[in-house]
Formats: structure tokens, sequence, C-alpha cells
């Protein structure tokens, strides 16, 4: 070493300073994260709402139970029977208030309806209105539920997916439910934990697809074998088929997935749709548990699997849940999908799938921005929406997380890490998993709440706002239940109380809702897709029939306009391919507005 | 992981000259071509960018620091094997965590030096050190590459013909059977299934662990029966490390196990120097 003292003493600060870097860095965020909001008043100020939760205090006392399945299961049950708690808003009774449906999972538990009473409180309707009992021995349990209006009547209709027998519900005017599954033509079981109502060839009918997660031939109380497990942790093409269901009309589903190039058995966990290529057809994304997603380009006639070409289906990580959203103001979408993220054992990062510049159509192509954007970092992350939570103009992202939350002091990461590293033979055989032993997995999370700055960037403000629940957070679903022009949160938690999160907004922001009928489209209007133009900006959202994870939010499109009192205009893409302009639309109020003929 | 260019000079395979093929280039190669497979296949990379970053900062720091310390400029070899593996091993959203680990384990060459050797493996040290400083934000390949056996039996294949061509396939041998070994111990002792036990050794993290880490010339013992003990201890204190639940277990025995043994073998080198000097 021909190097003299001081140049060494000098390369032994250098180094000793750069092993300290990692911890200068966490002190920054230590302050940054200091600086923020401490209460709900500074928190209005600052970012201009705040939550408050009111579940209880609004009559909603739903508390999810979990399913006790097979008991050659019993070493490993709480990472097994993890997801069920679901929640679907819709008007099911066109009475002009958000009413919300929640899935329960434990055998023989119920489905809970909260009729919306206008007056601040809910009520649970569903046993009287016949959608309540659905969890029976030897039928399977809830997962979640879609609504859409199959029939055209102007009454939302039910489906619910469940791990066992789906369940078709048609809404008669709103007074009671009557089960339609055998007429309608379904599979008699799929372990599914995703569905979504879609009119795939705009025909003015919904069709319905169903995402398969354990395989369908697979009954989770009567295992015929302990291989039941995902093959590979990241590249698991053993999961449960999918189904894309045709609506023939009068009641009777097609089941169309091999013919329309469907054709997966991955672990599906979500499925969102929207027209990302501009074509006119809805496309879907499929996050996928144990593997890369999958994006279908869909012409009306064929879907093509995309994912690969334009990159969102490369890198395999471990999809929870999907939702879109058109973050920049610029009238393209970005697909957000929550991973997995656990300190110093497994870091997925969550994913923020923007459009590349200067793509789009078939040569579409995504990056993934979510770091840059801040938006990576959810712990083990579930359901999330996009929404404009304080309506500046600028959509929100809202998450929540958690796995498996028991024993605080003990953790089952290691031998999860273990087993799930390992070779094929081995992870997909429930018989090799450790036993958990009541120890957590990933639990006693704190949510996410990003609210867009507009300018690229996006804060967690969570705690600031009030959202400091540390339950297994499963979905995640905006509505607004007083309608206030604001978007409250209903957030599902596993083996846990429903929350629900009013919203207070600063009266300053403006805002404009849409609630579209269909006539020549679907009478839902899903699919449609609202473009709106206000102080130089553009936003667009499209009416959906289920996002983020087991979760759809309401059909009312809800558009924040910060300061500005005026709106330039409203381009309506209906499904059926008619395009309107509405100039001049009514600020501070929900317009309603009809498919012209 | 890295391999010996700062001292030692070029081992050659033996043949007309014309055929000769400089060794220190051998693991590069494969290390490259595991890269290289693993993501065309699997994906197995967030993003090239990060490991070109890991790679770059990795071999600027070598020349530098090889131009400091020898006034030359070195061959870069094992700085590309350094690079490549925490581009490899490290998986993080963030860029600097691959920069930052590669100019750590680089520089720890430099400046944790005894007399005139530095003790830990590089990679192992950069990694270790940021999985303690930085779990936030930093996790190492932990997944299966693939879910069939081929990828793996070729891995395998390849990467012990080369280390037996190295001369060094005793070391990784006796690390894999000792791992067997107390795998199914651990298994008596814990009640968890044997084959949860052995299922981290059929991933790639261990593909690379045992033939570029624990192997690497500069920071093992010379002896053959020592390099054989020392992969028996790394071996032993996994086990350690493992029945208290440490994810990470082989990278941290390393890092404790590697430098320990180093340092008996430079303090028994110095007692038989001066033994020497005295019988002199």
């Amino acid at each position: 070493m021909a190097l003299a003292r001081p140049a060494k003493i000098l390369l032994a600060v250098i180094f000793i300073g750069l092993l300290a870097t990692p911890l200068l860095l966490k002190r920054l965020a230590a302050r940054r994260e200091a600086g923020k909001a401490k209460d709900a008043s500074q928190a209005l100020v600052r970012y201009g709402f705040h939550f408050q939760e009111v579940a209880q205090a609004s009559g909603i006392s739903f508390i999810h139970q979990a399913p006790t399945l097979d008991h050659k299961l019993d070493h490993i049950m709480p990472q097994v029977a993890s997801m069920g708690a679901g929640a679907s808003v819709v008007d099911f009774d066109r009475d002009g208030w958000q009413d919300i449906y929640l899935t329960n999972s434990g055998e023989g538990s119920r489905n809970c309806l909260y009729r919306n009473m206008g007056d601040g409180t809910f009520r649970d309707v569903a046993a009287e209105l016949g959608i309540a009992d659905v969890n029976q021995q030897g039928t399977g349990v809830s997962m979640g539920a879609v609504w859409g209006d199959y029939d055209n009547d102007g009454f939302e209709d039910l489906f619910i997916y469940k791990w066992g027998r789906p369940e078709l519900f048609r809404n008669e005017g709103g007074r009671h439910f009557t089960r339609v599954t055998e007429q309608a033509g379904l599979a008699p079981w799929i372990n599914a934990n995703t569905a979504i109502w879609f009119d795939y060839d705009r025909d003015g009918l919904l069709d319905l697809f169903v995402g398969g997660y354990y395989s369908e031939d697979i009954d989770l109380w009567h295992l015929k074998t302990t291989r039941m497990m995902p093959e590979s942790f990241e590249y698991a093409k053993n999961g449960g088929r999918k189904y894309l269901y045709h609506n023939l009309g009068a009641g009777k589903f097609e089941e169309v997935s091999a013919k329309m190039g469907i054709d997966s058995r991955r672990w599906a966990l979500a499925v969102a749709a929207v027209d990302l290529g501009h074509a006119g057809h809805q496309d879907l994304f499929i996050a996928n548990d144990y593997g890369v997603s999958e994006l279908y380009f869909n012409n009306g006639k064929q879907f093509r699997e995309v994912g690969q070409e334009t990159g969102v289906g490369f890198a395999p990580k471990s999809g929870m849940a999907a939702a879109f959203g058109d973050i920049f103001n610029q009238g393209e979408y970005s697909i957000y999908v929550s991973n997995i993220s656990e300190d110093g054992v497994l870091i997925q990062g969550n994913n923020l799938w923007v459009p590349k510049e200067g793509t789009s159509g078939d040569s579409l192509r995504y990056e993934n921005l979510a770091r840059e954007l801040g938006v990576e970092m959810g712990g083990w992350s579930w359901g999330m929406q996009f929404g404009d939570l304080n309506n500046d103009g600028n959509l929100d992202l809202y998450l929540t997380n958690g796995y498996v939350s028991a024993d605080r002091e003990k953790s089952y990461w290691y031998d999860f890490s273990k087993v799930a590293g390992g070779n094929s033979a081995i992870i997909g055989d429930a018989a090799n998993w450790p036993a958990m032993e009541g120890r957590s997995l990933s639990g006693y999370q704190q949510k996410r709440v990003w609210i867009n700055d507009g300018a690229g960037k996006f804060l967690d403000v969570a705690r600031s706002v009030g959202v400091t629940d540390t339950f297994d957070g499963r979905s995640v679903a905006f509505a607004d239940l007083w309608n206030r022009g604001v978007l409250d949160v209903i957030v599902t938690n596993q083996r846990g109380p429903v929350l629900i999160y009013k919203n207070i907004v600063t009266p300053e922001n403006n805002w404009i809702d849409f609630e579209l009928e269909g006539t020549a489209s679907n009478r839902s209007a899903l699919g449609a897709e609202v473009r709106l133009f206000w102080n130089g900006r553009q936003q667009a959202q499209t009416v959906s029939g289920g996002s983020g994870f087991c979760a759809e939010n309401q059909r009312r499109l809800h558009f924040g306009l910060g300061k500005n009192t005026q709106v330039e205009k409203a381009v309506i893409r209906w499904p059926s391919g008619k395009t309107q302009n509405i100039d001049h639309p009514l600020p501070g109020q929900i317009n309603k507005v009809k498919e012209p003929a | 992981m890295s391999q010996s260019s700062v001292m030692t000079p070029p081992l050659e395979t033996a043949g007309p000259r014309r055929m000769r093929f400089d060794n220190r280039y051998v693991a590069p190669l494969f290390i490259t071509c595991i890269l290289l497979v693993g993501h065309l296949s699997y994906g197995i990379l967030e993003s090239y960018k990060k490991t070109a970053l890991a790679i770059a900062a990795a071999i600027i720091t070598e020349l530098i620091l090889g131009r400091m310390f020898f006034g030359k400029w070195l061959n870069l070899a094992s700085a590309y094997i350094t690079g490549i593996s925490v581009g490899i091993l490290v998986r993080s959203p963030a860029y600097w965590p691959y920069a930052l680990c590669s100019v750590i384990s680089i520089m720890s060459k430099y400046v944790l030096r005894v007399k005139g050797r530095h003790i830990w493996n590089p990679s192992n040290f950069g990694i270790a050190v940021l999985l303690l400083l930085a779990p936030e934000i930093m996790a190492v390949l932990s997944i299966q590459w693939g879910n069939n056996l081929l990828p793996i039996v070729v891995i395998w294949t390849l990467g012990s013909i080369i280390i037996w061509r190295a001369r060094r396939f005793h070391i990784s041998a006796t690390y894999v059977v000792s791992f067997f070994l107390f795998a199914f111990l651990r298994s008596w002792i814990t009640g968890d299934p044997w084959q949860a036990e052995v299922a981290p050794i059929t991933g790639p993290m261990y593909q690379l662990f045992v033939f570029f880490m624990i192997t690497d010339p500069k920071t093992t013992v010379r002896t053959k029966m020592g390099q054989c003990v020392v992969a028996f201890c790394v071996a032993a204190a996994e086990f350690i490390l493992r029945l208290d639940q440490v994810v990470y277990a082989p990278i941290f025995a390393l890092f404790f196990v590697g430098p320990a043994a180093n340092l008996i073998e430079i303090w028994l080198d110095s007692r038989r120097r001066i033994g020497t000097t005295e019988t002199a």
C-alpha cells in the first residue's frame, strides 16, 4: 500500500460517512414526518381535508368473520383464510343515497346490506331483501361482490363471488332480490377473489368476468391433498381459471373466455377495466398474486394479452389490487398495483404504471414511477382507490394494508420467507409450511393516504388526517355517503370491523359530480368515460364495475375543482360509441345525464 | 463476492498459448450468464439500470482506489463480480442502495485490512451492513427463479464445474453437506418439516452464495483443510442464526465467520513468522 497516512485517514472517514448515510437518510425522513400536521384542524388547513371514523355512530357494526377451512390447513389457517372482507357501494333502491354491501366469510355468517337512511344512519336490510344468508355450509363463503344492472331494468343486480358457489341475485325494483344463479348458467364452484361487470362487446348488455384464485376443482373444506398452494412465490400458474360470461339477454350467460382469448391459471386477486388504448372497448387488467400482472387489450371480438410487451407484466410480484387513475390530469390512465413489502425481508414495492410519453394504442408502453412519485412503500398492501379526497382537482390515493395481526412480539416472516423461496415441490404443499402458532405476518401496519400535489409527487398524510387504524385492511371503496360533494371512505378488515371514514373537506374547494344512465349502452353506464375540462386542465374518469381489492366504488363520478367555480365542458364517451358534449356543467351539484338517443 | 485481482497474478489454463483463457474471467462470465438467463427467462431484475448502476459504482470505485493505492489501473474482474452480485442480490425500489452497497463493498477491501489482507468478502460486507442499517429500503433476493427444477440443475452443474476448475469445489461441497445436516437437525429441534428447512438452498441466493461468496480466494484461509473447516463453521453459524429466525442467516454467518477465520490465520502466520525469525 503506497498511500500516505493522511490519505488513508481520509479514506477511512469517507468510508464511515458512507456507512452512516442510511442512518442520516432515516433521520431526514423522520424529520419530514415530524413536520406534518398533527391534528384535524391543522390537516384541514394544510391538506384540505381530514377524516372522522363514524361506523358505529352511523349504525354500522359489521365485523368480518374468517372461514375455518379443512383441518389439514390448521397450522397455517390465518394465512390461508385471509380474505373475504369485501365492500361494494350501490344505490340499490335508487333513492339517491349510496348504500353499502359487505361480504362475510365465516361458515353460516351473514352478508350485510347497509341501507343509507339519508339521515346520517344506516340499517342492515340484507336479510329482509334475501341477500344475507349466502355463506351456508357446503356452499362456500363470500369473498366479494359487484353490482351491475345486467337486465337493464334500472336496478342494480348483485353478483357474489365466493370460494365456493357463485351467486347471482336479480334486483326486483329495490324491494327484494331473486336468486337466479342456476338460470344464468354460472359455474357451480369457483374459488374466486375478483369479478367485474363490464360490457366487453358493447352490445348494451353487461358481461361478467370472474377471476379464479385457487383451482376450481379444490373444495377448501374437504381437501383431497395438501398440494393446493401456489407452485412458486412469483411464477405460479396453478391457480384458478378465468371466466368471461357473455350476457345473452333474458338472464342467460355463456362462458366464452377461451373463445375470446383469455386463458390463464395465474392466481388472480384483482381485476379492473378501462379503455386504456382508446380503442373504444374496455381493456382488462388483472393483478395476480404469485406472479406477473396481465393486461388484456380488447378489440370487441378478441382479447390479447399484452402484459409483457407493454411492460406491466414482466417483473413478477404479488399483485393484490389494481385501480386506474388519471393522476397527471392528462386524460391518460395510470395503473396502480399493490404488492408486498416488509422491511429487511421482501421489498417488492407497489407499482404505478404510467404510460410512456409518445406511446398509445397498440404501441402503448408503461413505466413504473411509483418510487419517483412517492407511492411505492405500503407494507403488505391490499385494497386501494384513486379519488380526489380534498377536492383540489388532483386524484389522491388511499391504501390499506396488513396481513395477519396476531402476536405483536412474534413474526412468521422467517418461516414464510424460508418456504416461499423454495422449489415448487416444497412451496406447493401446505404440509411443508411451518405452523404459524399465533405469530403475526406483516400485522398492525399503518395505512397510507397519499395526497397528490399535482406536480408529480404524492405525500402520505394518513396519520395527520386521522387514519390511524392498524387492522388487517382488505377492501377500500369510495362513496359520497352523505351527499355532500366529497368522497368518504369505506374500509373492510379481515377478522375486524368495517371502518367508515367520513371526509371533512375544506369548503374552499369546489366539486362536480356526474351520474350517468345508459340507453343504447348498458343502463349502469359501466365503461362510460367523462372527460372534464376546467381552468386549462382536464381529467378523465370511467364508470367502473369493480376495482381495487374486492371492492366497488359508487357509480357516481366525482371531480374536485379546487378553487375554480367554472367548468368549461364535460365530454362523455358512452360505451355505445356515442360522444356527448356538455358545455358549462354546473359545479357543486350532481349532474344526472341520460345517454341521448 | 469478489475475486482476487489486487494481489494475485492471473491463473491460466494449460494448453496452447492461443487457447489460453484467463481464469479470472470464468466467474464473471458465469455470473453474467446467470443474470442474463435469469432475467430474460424470469425477469429476476427490477431493472437493468439498477444492476448497471451497481456494476458501474463498483468498477469506478475500484479504478479510483486501485490507482490511489497501487498507482496503476487494476484488473476489473473482481470489481465486476462484486458489482453484478450486488446488482442481482440487492432488492430495493430505490437506486441509491445499489450504488452505496457497491461502493461500500469495494472500499471495504481497502479500508478494512489487517497485515495487508482484506478480511471480509466485499459484497458480503456491503450487503450485510446495508441489511443492518437500511432494512426498510433493502432486502436480498430470496425468491425462486421459475418454478421448475431445470434452472436449478443447470446452475448447480455449471457452477460445480467452474468451481472445480478453480480448485475450490471442496469449499462449496463442505458447506452444502453441512447445510443439509444442520437443516435436518433444525427440523428435529423445531418440529418444522424438513422440507421447509432445506427449502432455502433451492433458491437462487444460495446458488450465488455457494459458488461465489464463500469461495472467494482473497477472503478464505489458505489451507484446504482450513477452508473446509471454515465452510463448516459458516454453516454452523447459519444454523444458530436460523434457530433465532434470522432471515438472511447465511449472509450474516459469513459476515461473522469469514473475518474471524482470516484473523486467526493472520495471527497464526505472524506467530509462525516470529518463531521462524527467532529460530534463525
